[in-house]
């Protein structure tokens, strides 16, 4: 049974939430971090709050740390060399198998989230823009009290209008497939497979290998916590829709590109069940709009192309093993829309999104470096993921179509890796431990 | 990497020569450096000590193996495998394994997958024979990674008669040849 008094309430449950900040902080002083840290600890949303349904909240306050920042509060080398080789080393390290190169090198990555200096992210999710004003002053007037606490850059976040439901800034409808954990008493919608071992997720429970994976040392500090990998994408929206308009000759078969691309139309709906129109009813329903598969439904992908973003990130049943690589996402849009119409102004927008997993290497890093970046995935030879997929211009996106199959060559690079970082999100008796020295009572 | 490696024409047969480290340049996956994939696909080649007195059970699973596939022969497909070669031979007194498989995955992509299949047609029970293999393998997927990865034994020389080409090509291929066969026959 899920220990929902101990457990982040962060991967259970998705509040609405239309605004965030993310704060990234470097512990200068570990005295200050710690008790900047014992301060906090009761604010920390908790997973029991969120399963009761208690909807009173306005607001929702994460931490979580780099492997430098429990290190600067004081756990010791021999309990860190008990965590995994790739939180140890940290995402930028691994920039070369996870496709961050060229312009998506750490070198370009901005607030400070390739510095060894990353300690710790406070994430606050907010109900709107006001509440957030007012939990970030009321933080910001406590964590004045410890000037050892570094603020090495923040993110603020809003939802892109029009606001009926989440959506990128490239129109695309967000939030479609997410897995479900056993015991959350969720009963996964139509199409999305049986709810998961909560093992995948947290740390110290049975996964779906059968088997419940040794903990990292000390158990306080493991048990009921999770791995997070932040990916910050500048979104290029002037290059997307300057794409679509070069690829298609009318409004109705630019849709149908932006379409392919993804999977889905913009609005959500499935290219499975809606091959060749739109349709937004489908779309909302929750019942229908996640209810297929590809192995009956699309085998040649006529519908769904085989290197579309949706049919990489997600293969269902053409995979195998797909219920060890399933991973929660969390996060939002940054950056100020850009109304349809205008040419692109320069400014940075784009998502800034968590992925949530027991194992980085064996779920996020999968995606990243399988799904996402192998040119050859599915034998389509040299295509990659047409939006989170490392792009310089040199790679294809096949779309099946009888008679003749259509192959749009050299796809620009739609999204730029701006920032990224591994954090572990410990469990609220592993943050008293830490706000404690790191030693048990 | 050198031109060789390049994919060519499958009409040419191609070879490739492959330095001692088992790689061109260094390329870090996510378990350590990527072979490359030459004109005889990925493949790998893991060379063990068997404890004493294994043989007769090692070679009785061949056997089992044999079994599992004729009731399954879809068990292993998601590894795209094109041969296994499995070899009992002698160093001096000990007797040694060796597991050749040639296949068009990248290893280090699909670890995890290929140790879930060892795992689900019983090859493991084949792995807990060698000598150094991690008894705790089950819940410790890092420590069977190392293994195999220490154990393995690049080859430096690779040779490809018909180049880069994948099983499932020459499945399809073969299938087109059928299916024209089929209806050469229908016209008759």
């Amino acid at each position: 049974m899920l220990d929902l008094d101990d457990i982040q309430h962060f991967l259970l449950m998705r509040p609405r939430a239309l605004a965030a900040r993310y704060g990234f902080l470097s512990f200068r002083k570990p005295d200050d971090g710690r008790a900047w840290l014992a301060g906090i600890i009761d604010r920390v949303g908790r997973g029991r709050a969120e399963a009761a349904g208690d909807h009173t909240d306005a607001r929702w306050v994460t931490v979580a740390f780099t492997l430098n920042g429990l290190r600067a509060l004081g756990v010791d080398e021999a309990s860190l060399a008990t965590f995994p080789e790739e939180f140890r080393q940290g995402m930028a390290a691994r920039a070369a198998m996870l496709g961050d190169t060229g312009a998506n090198h750490p070198d370009h990555w901005v607030g400070g989230l390739a510095s060894p200096d990353l300690h710790a992210i406070v994430i606050l999710f907010a109900r709107d823009v006001a509440e957030r004003e007012r939990s970030v002053h009321e933080h910001q007037k406590y964590a004045a009290q410890f000037p050892g606490v570094e603020v090495l850059s923040i993110l603020d976040l809003e939802a892109t209008p029009p606001l009926d439901y989440a959506h990128d800034h490239f129109g695309y409808r967000d939030r479609m497939s997410q897995p479900e954990i056993e015991g959350m008493g969720v009963t996964p919608t139509p199409g999305s497979g049986a709810p998961l071992k909560p093992g995948e997720f947290f740390l110290g429970y049975p996964d779906e290998g059968g088997n419940q994976p040794p903990l990292p040392q000390p158990e306080i500090l493991s048990r009921n916590g999770s791995f997070l990998a932040y990916r910050r994408m500048e979104e290029h929206v002037g290059r997307f829709r300057d794409f679509l308009r070069q690829n298609g000759s009318t409004p109705e078969e630019q849709e149908l590109v932006a379409a392919k691309l993804m999977g889905r139309w913009r609005s959500g709906a499935p290219l499975v069940l809606a091959p060749t129109r739109d349709d937004p009813e489908l779309a909302s329903d929750p019942q229908r709009n996640n209810n297929f598969d590809y192995g009956t439904m699309d085998p040649h992908g006529y519908a769904v192309p085989l290197g579309s973003h949706i049919r990489r990130m997600n293969p269902r049943d053409t995979a195998p093993n797909m219920n060890r690589r399933r991973m929660i996402r969390r996060g939002g849009t940054y950056g100020p829309p850009l109304p349809e119409g205008v040419p692109d102004d320069g400014v940075e927008r784009g998502l800034a999104a968590f992925v949530g997993c027991a194992s980085l290497i064996r779920q996020f890093e999968f995606a990243q470096n399988v799904w996402v970046n192998d040119p050859n995935f599915h034998e389509l030879k040299n295509e990659r993921d047409p939006f989170v997929g490392t792009h310089d211009g040199s790679y294809d996106m096949t779309i099946p179509k009888r008679p003749i199959r259509k192959k749009i060559t050299g796809l620009p690079a739609f999204c730029t890796t701006k920032g990224g970082a591994y954090f572990f999100l410990p469990g609220i008796r592993a943050l008293k431990f830490l706000a404690a020295g790191a030693k048990e009572d | 990497m050198s031109n060789a490696s390049k994919q060519t024409d499958w009409k040419t047969p191609a070879a490739m020569a492959i330095p001692k480290e088992g790689y061109f340049t260094l390329e870090q996956g996510r378990y350590g450096p990527i072979y490359p994939r030459t004109p005889a696909c990925h493949g790998f080649t893991i060379i063990s000590k068997i404890k004493a007195g294994t043989e007769s059970d090692i070679r009785a699973y061949g056997t089992t193996i044999e079994k599992a596939i004729e009731g399954s022969p879809d068990a292993l497909a998601p590894l795209k495998l094109h041969y296994l070669r499995w070899v009992l031979f002698d160093i001096g007194p000990d007797k040694y394994f060796m597991y050749q498989g040639i296949f068009d995955t990248d290893f280090d992509k699909y670890t995890e997958d290929a140790i879930q299949l060892f795992k689900a047609t019983g090859v493991t029970t084949v792995f807990e024979k060698l000598e150094g293999f991690p008894m705790d393998w089950r819940t410790n997927a890092p420590a069977f990674i190392k293994f195999v990865r220490e154990h393995q034994c690049p080859s430096f020389l690779e040779y490809g008669e018909y180049p880069f080409v994948t099983a499932a090509e020459i499945k399809k291929a073969l299938a087109l040849k059928d299916a024209f066969s089929a209806m050469l026959d229908q016209m008759q």
